[in-house]
């Protein structure tokens, strides 16, 4: 498992990488701070959405390994969501605290993704076994609200977007079928055996 | 004609001219060496224009232009590839991905409406009017801007051509309409063609400009080939690109954007600080090119040009008529 861990950690750090390459190199385009808030928004979106799969995969497959990988990829969400933070507050907003209150205020996309960000942030925090130990029956209750944070962050997404919503709701489409996986198990294991029957008489 | 003066010269734009002489020493070096010496000798210094890559067909100018002479061009490379051009796809790097797909000739404008001579005026004839260069600050309402060395004549003197009438209040613009070859205009992400249009005041205006270029060669189709309108003053969106149809009208037409979103995007688009878009302000726009911590500058009234246009607009409410 440590080597599993391993390799998942490096190639979480790819997406990281990438930017720091193309910031050096000049390779990110005309508008290189643009580049970095959507690269890193995307992942951190990226990454809460594999953690959100490792339960449905677990129960469509069997397979148990990724759950032990779930804090790692959870926190790297919150990682490259840090990043995206820290984008917009250094190089979009050059620190103007002012005009960065009232964005969270005035702007409902900007309030959805750092209410978003709030949530990733409380999560981060107790993810640790002292946490979970400490809230006992609570902090599955808190944990819940990772759904609440993908929701937000993908609202978030739509209403950036100035005219073309193609890529967040794909984002919004896969949100939705990793909900529908985990709907109670009879509903899930019926239709695949309906599909084997309708293959046969064909 | 009343001559029109260029004010406010940035701290960031004097200290750039240095690296911005050197650059075009190398770009004409590199030409030189690539094309051979001929050109150098043939193009006398006083008329060329602002040496591109050499990727298109050079415009000759017949004269020079004072316009924005003080300004760093933004790096062709740069305007090249991050463009809002959705008929050609609605990623920044997709229009230029694609521009192949916008066939440019045949090409013709069809000037009508409200004007004694309406027309149909091809390309080539187009391009044998007198093109000069202006160099002229661009901002986006995304809140980005570029200052692009365009080539091409006054839109003003251009439509006197077919004399408009006086119920000729404004003046409207369309985009090509080609759903098989324009890959962005299979799906109905704005309700095509895209259309634009300005008051007739505001085409007249002599900073009003119609491209066929830039950097001295003409416009590859990311940047709106073969012809498009450059209204400095304004929000890009209001540059309409590869025109096919101009139309004096008496009413207000309607533009793409407002009709999409119209909180968002009004009918004149005037570069404003104090007004922001619902969505983000204005009151800073960051300039292409200039790196990661480049930073950003802030964003002038009517994009720096208030002392051209300003009166266009005496006792209007600004925030009404955004």
């Amino acid at each position: 498992m440590t080597k599993w861990r391993i390799v998942v950690f490096l190639v979480s750090l790819l997406p990281l990488a990438a930017m720091v390459w193309g910031a050096l190199h000049d390779r990110l385009g005309a508008n290189p701070v643009e580049a970095l808030s959507h690269e890193s928004g995307s992942w951190a979106l990226r990454f809460l959405l594999i953690t959100l799969a490792i339960t449905p995969l677990r129960r469509l497959t069997g397979w148990r390994k990724p759950v032990l990988l779930r804090r790692m990829l959870g926190l790297f969400s919150f990682f490259y969501a840090c990043l995206h933070f820290l984008v917009w507050l250094w190089l979009d907003r050059e620190f103007a605290w002012g005009g960065m209150l009232a964005d969270i205020a005035t702007r409902p996309y900007i309030t959805v993704g750092f209410l978003s960000f709030l949530i990733l942030i409380a999560l981060a925090l107790t993810s640790n076994m002292f946490s979970m130990r400490r809230l006992g029956l609570r902090w599955k209750g808190l944990h819940r609200l990772v759904y609440a944070a993908a929701l937000l962050a993908i609202l978030h997404f739509i209403w950036l977007v100035k005219a073309d919503l193609m890529q967040p709701l794909i984002y919004l489409g896969v949100f939705v079928v990793l909900m529908l996986l985990r709907l109670p198990r009879k509903a899930v294991m019926r239709k695949p055996r309906r599909m084997v029957k309708k293959q046969a008489v064909a | 004609m009343r001559e029109y003066r260029y004010g406010r010269i940035k701290p960031s734009e004097i200290t750039d001219q240095q690296v911005w002489l050197k650059r075009r020493q190398l770009i004409k070096a590199g030409m030189a060496a690539g094309a051979g010496l001929l050109l150098g000798g043939a193009n006398g210094p006083a008329m060329a224009a602002i040496a591109g890559p050499g990727n298109n067909r050079k415009i000759s100018l017949s004269g020079e232009s004072v316009y924005g002479r003080t300004l760093v061009p933004t790096e062709y490379e740069h305007i090249t590839t991050y463009n809002n051009f959705y008929e050609l796809g609605y990623g920044k790097e997709a229009p230029a991905e694609n521009a192949a797909a916008l066939k440019t000739r045949p090409w013709s404008i069809k000037v009508s409406g409200e004007c004694n001579k309406p027309g149909i005026m091809d390309i080539e004839d187009i391009l044998k009017l007198d093109q000069e260069e202006r160099i002229y600050r661009f901002r986006c309402v995304e809140a980005w801007a570029m200052v692009v060395p365009w080539v091409g004549f006054s839109l003003g003197r251009f439509l006197k051509r077919f004399g408009p009438t006086s119920r000729a209040k404004f003046v409207e613009f369309e985009t090509l309409y080609d759903p098989e070859h324009l890959p962005g205009q299979k799906r109905t992400v704005l309700d095509w063609p895209y259309r634009e249009g300005l008051r007739i005041d505001e085409a007249m205006h002599p900073l009003a400009f119609m491209a066929t270029g830039l950097y001295g060669e003409v416009l590859p189709g990311q940047n709106g080939a073969p012809l498009r309108l450059v209204v400095p003053w304004k929000y890009g969106f209001k540059s309409i690109k590869s025109i096919v149809s101009i139309c004096f009208v008496e009413k207000q037409p309607l533009n793409s954007w407002n009709a999409t979103a119209a909180n968002e995007y009004g009918f004149y688009a005037n570069v404003n600080p104090k007004v922001p878009h619902p969505r983000w302000s204005q009151e800073r726009h960051r300039v292409l090119g200039k790196g990661v911590f480049g930073g950003k500058e802030d964003t002038l009234l009517f994009n720096g040009y208030a002392e051209e246009v300003a009166s266009l607009y005496s006792g209007m409410d600004l925030r009404k008529y955004f």
